[in-house]
């Protein structure tokens, strides 16, 4: 296995996702000989994980099952322990397409967090790319590097433990795209300017407050960037229910038996195969939202070095 | 490639940008191009590196902008608010006619715009905000500069969603970001894509893909739509790993009937191909047409001359005449049977690919009911992989999402929307944009397992276990699917 290749079967030091239920799923470093607690019991690594195929059922000591999932970045980044807040896929997502990353792209971020990010953008750009990541914060870094080199992608990334508003991204003329999620950075712009390449290259600064990202652009254009383009993207998740509402009992017009107009023995929901399941309700499917949903993570602002 | 930027090529195709406005063209010498109410020949712009803005001249080609000196804001004279300007439309002095005159006199878009603000009543009025949107807003149409861009996923989708959005069932660029990350597509890749969106999400997936890996676009009809696919520009060696698989063929293939005896679009009589190719013309003629909706980016296939020359009036006494006739049938048809020759042996390796049952991802995005598809296509696709369903309407997902559970084998079922904002950033001026897009579909994803057959029991149980428990109060009957 690894981050940037699929493989079939698990094998002794793979990160490993064990997937318990609905939206409830953690990490596994696989180890012979170690053992692994989960609410359903317990999984020895050497009989229940060590060359089974990615994708098994595997029953644990009490007898309840889970699924040993193949890592790739998204379940990582559902998964990962948390140094900083984190990127999560939605933002990646535009994030990716938007620099125009693909194999081969060459990459500059800062600053490095919990590697959610960092992860997705590698895989992105393998096998023939790289990622230069800086992070001021020197355990971050090096547990970032400790992590690359668990996942078995450490040849595509060079950490670098300096402040990129001081000392830049390490390289210059080179990337093909820069991406900022700093406090300031507005003093970075200069650096990231220096790091693309000549001709082409994408920058991206994500920003949770809007006077960051003013300031931000004004440093944008002041350096002779162009496209200058702001957005914010937002994930909204529908729940699959099957949805019983009561007919209201509106009493009888008269007398007789005549009923009213919404007569729950023909339900008048036309071409709907939510049948009635007992007197006086109607079925049907809904995508229902949920109660909450994340709001806001940042403004993306993206431009291109002309 | 260098940290230079790329050059624009005869032959290639590059998209031109005005503002937010894009469009694909074929780089050609001598055609005639028609963008945002311009004319103009691309000759002048073959060789200037891509991200290169021009202006067109007065004879319809095109010159690159010169860089030129922002003038310098001096505390120009402004007012403060709006309460005494009166919209009667009197305040610009120059007529349609005058302006005419300017732009036919050769005079540059920036001085025709100093112009205008020199003839304007009420410029001195309004206020500093409203004097900048008032120039921005004549640079837009009086300047007209064009820049051309290399494609990519990001300029060709949005080029799509806003000018073509019903040829991609209106897949929003942000939504087709979404697919390509939560597909984890990467280099190396097996990918299973099905689409109708004329080609743009299979260039999207190559784009990611790097060359590297392979994939095997399913299609309707008679062939698969590439019209946007040859807008990216791939190397030819990407193509090498592109397969392609007729959908009416599916069926046959999960259930093992599959044969490559009958193609989707041959007629019936393949005897002809079986036979030594000694020129049977006088035999049914064979047209091998394929039935598109849209040119690919391949040759058309040639007419069978032998038809055309059915219908031609051959004279009896020319001899020689009709043996070179029959020379040509007889090429025509061992063309004819090359091709399909060849047409076979490609089924033959995708069906193959298939039959593996080991795909590391599966990407449909089409105009079609996406559960027939998604029941049939994840039977080719590995356990523990991807997969990601778009469709325009959320209702078919409903679905789709309730077959899927019926069926197991899949876990972490999502049905999904993003909402995209784009905003204004000025100072003091910053805001979301005044419109947006209402919608760009939905997206279910999942992930596959092994799966358990037979045990419809476990399934359920499965089911139960993967679905949320039951809110506790809830006023309304709630039951899981």
């Amino acid at each position: 296995m690894s981050f940037i290749e699929y493989g079939d079967t698990i094998k002794d030091g793979d990160t490993a996702i064990v997937f318990l239920g609905h939206e409830s799923m953690f990490p596994v470093k696989v180890q012979h000989g170690t053992v692994t607690q989960t609410k359903y019991g317990v999984i020895r690594h050497s009989t229940d994980l060590i060359g089974k195929k990615y994708g098994s059922k595997v029953t644990c000591s009490k007898g309840g099952w889970v699924f040993i999932l193949h890592p790739t970045p998204e379940l990582w980044t559902m998964n990962l322990p948390h140094r900083t807040q984190i990127l999560y896929s939605t933002d990646i997502s535009i994030i990716t397409m938007m620099l125009e990353l693909k194999p081969g792209s060459i990459v500059c971020e800062s600053g490095t967090g919990s590697g959610s990010l960092s992860h997705a953008l590698i895989r992105t750009v393998a096998p023939t790319g790289h990622l230069y990541t800086v992070e001021f914060h020197q355990q971050r870094a090096e547990k970032a590097r400790e992590e690359f080199r668990e996942h078995g992608v450490d040849h595509l990334v060079t950490v670098t433990n300096q402040d990129v508003c001081k000392n830049g991204f390490g390289v210059s003329n080179l990337a093909d795209a820069v991406f900022l999620d700093i406090p300031s950075p507005w003093e970075a712009i200069g650096h990231a300017k220096s790091a693309l390449k000549a001709e082409g290259g994408r920058i991206c600064s994500f920003s949770p407050c809007i006077e960051q990202v003013q300031r931000t652009c004004l440093a944008m254009e002041e350096y002779g960037f162009t496209e200058i383009n702001t957005l914010e993207i937002l994930l909204r998740v529908y729940n699959v229910r099957t949805i019983s509402l009561q007919i209201p009992d509106l009493g009888k017009a008269a007398e007789d038996n005549s009923g009213t107009g919404f007569d729950s023995s023909n339900s008048s929901n036309q071409g709907s195969p939510g049948a009635n399941l007992q007197q006086g309700t109607v079925q049907f499917k809904s995508g229902v939202p949920l109660r909450e949903m994340v709001g806001h993570t940042g403004y993306l602002t993206f431009a291109t070095k002309s | 490639e260098g940290s230079k930027g790329s050059r624009i090529h005869e032959g290639d195709c590059a998209v031109l940008k005005r503002g937010e406005v894009f469009k694909a063209v074929p780089v050609l010498r001598r055609r005639k191009i028609i963008f945002e109410k311009q004319w103009f020949y691309l000759d002048n712009a073959i060789g200037h590196i891509y991200g290169t803005t021009f202006e067109v001249t007065n004879g319809g080609n095109l010159q690159p902008k010169q860089e030129v000196e922002e003038t310098t804001t001096e505390t120009k004279e402004a007012g403060t608010d709006n309460r005494n300007i009166v919209d009667d439309g009197k305040s610009q002095k120059l007529t349609h006619d005058d302006i005419k005159a300017l732009k036919d006199k050769g005079i540059k878009g920036q001085e025709i715009v100093q112009q205008l603000i020199e003839n304007s009543t009420t410029f001195r009025d309004k206020t500093e905000f409203a004097q900048d949107k008032y120039i921005k807003k004549k640079k837009k149409k009086y300047e007209a500069v064009i820049t051309i861009v290399k494609p990519s996923t990001r300029i060709l989708s949005t080029m799509y969603y806003a000018r073509e959005p019903g040829k991609i069932n209106h897949l929003r660029y942000d939504t087709l970001a979404q697919m390509l990350t939560l597909g984890n597509i990467h280099a190396g890749n097996k990918m299973i894509v099905m689409e109708t969106c004329a080609g743009l999400v299979l260039g999207a997936v190559m784009e990611r893909m790097g060359g590297y890996g392979s994939i095997i676009q399913m299609y309707p009809g008679g062939g698969p739509v590439r019209a946007a696919t040859s807008c990216f520009g791939f190397p030819k060696p990407y193509f090498d790993n592109l397969h392609e698989f007729p959908l009416s063929k599916v069926h046959s293939l999960l259930s093992g009937t599959f044969s490559t005896e009958t193609l989707p679009s041959d007629p019936e009589d393949n005897a002809l191909v079986e036979e030594d190719s000694n020129g049977l013309t006088e035999e049914k003629q064979i047209s091998l047409q394929e039935t598109e909706e849209e040119p690919t980016s391949e040759a058309p296939m040639e007419i069978n001359q032998a038809e055309e020359q059915e219908t031609m009036d051959i004279n009896a006494e020319d001899v020689e005449f009709k043996e070179n006739k029959e020379k040509e049938n007889k090429e025509n048809v061992r063309e004819k049977q090359m091709k399909q020759w060849e047409r076979r042996k490609k089924l033959t390796e995708a069906a193959a690919l298939l039959r593996e049952k080991n795909a590391d991802g599966l990407i449909v995005a089409s105009k079609f009911h996406p559960t027939p598809l998604l029941l049939s296509l994840l039977e080719f696709v590995a356990p523990s992989r991807p997969f990601v369903v778009y469709c325009q309407y959320k209702e078919p997902l409903l679905e789709c999402y309730t077959k899927l559970r019926e069926r197991g084998g899949v876990i972490n079922l999502k049905l999904s929307e993003t909402w995209l904002r784009n905003y204004q950033v000025l100072p003091d001026r910053s805001h979301p944009k005044l419109t947006m897009s209402g919608g760009g579909g939905y997206l279910l994803s999942g992930i596959t397992v092994v799966l358990d057959k037979g045990k419809s029991d476990s399934s359920n149980l499965e089911a139960l276990k993967m679905e949320e428990p039951s809110p506790k109060r809830c006023k309304v009957q709630d039951l899981n699917c």
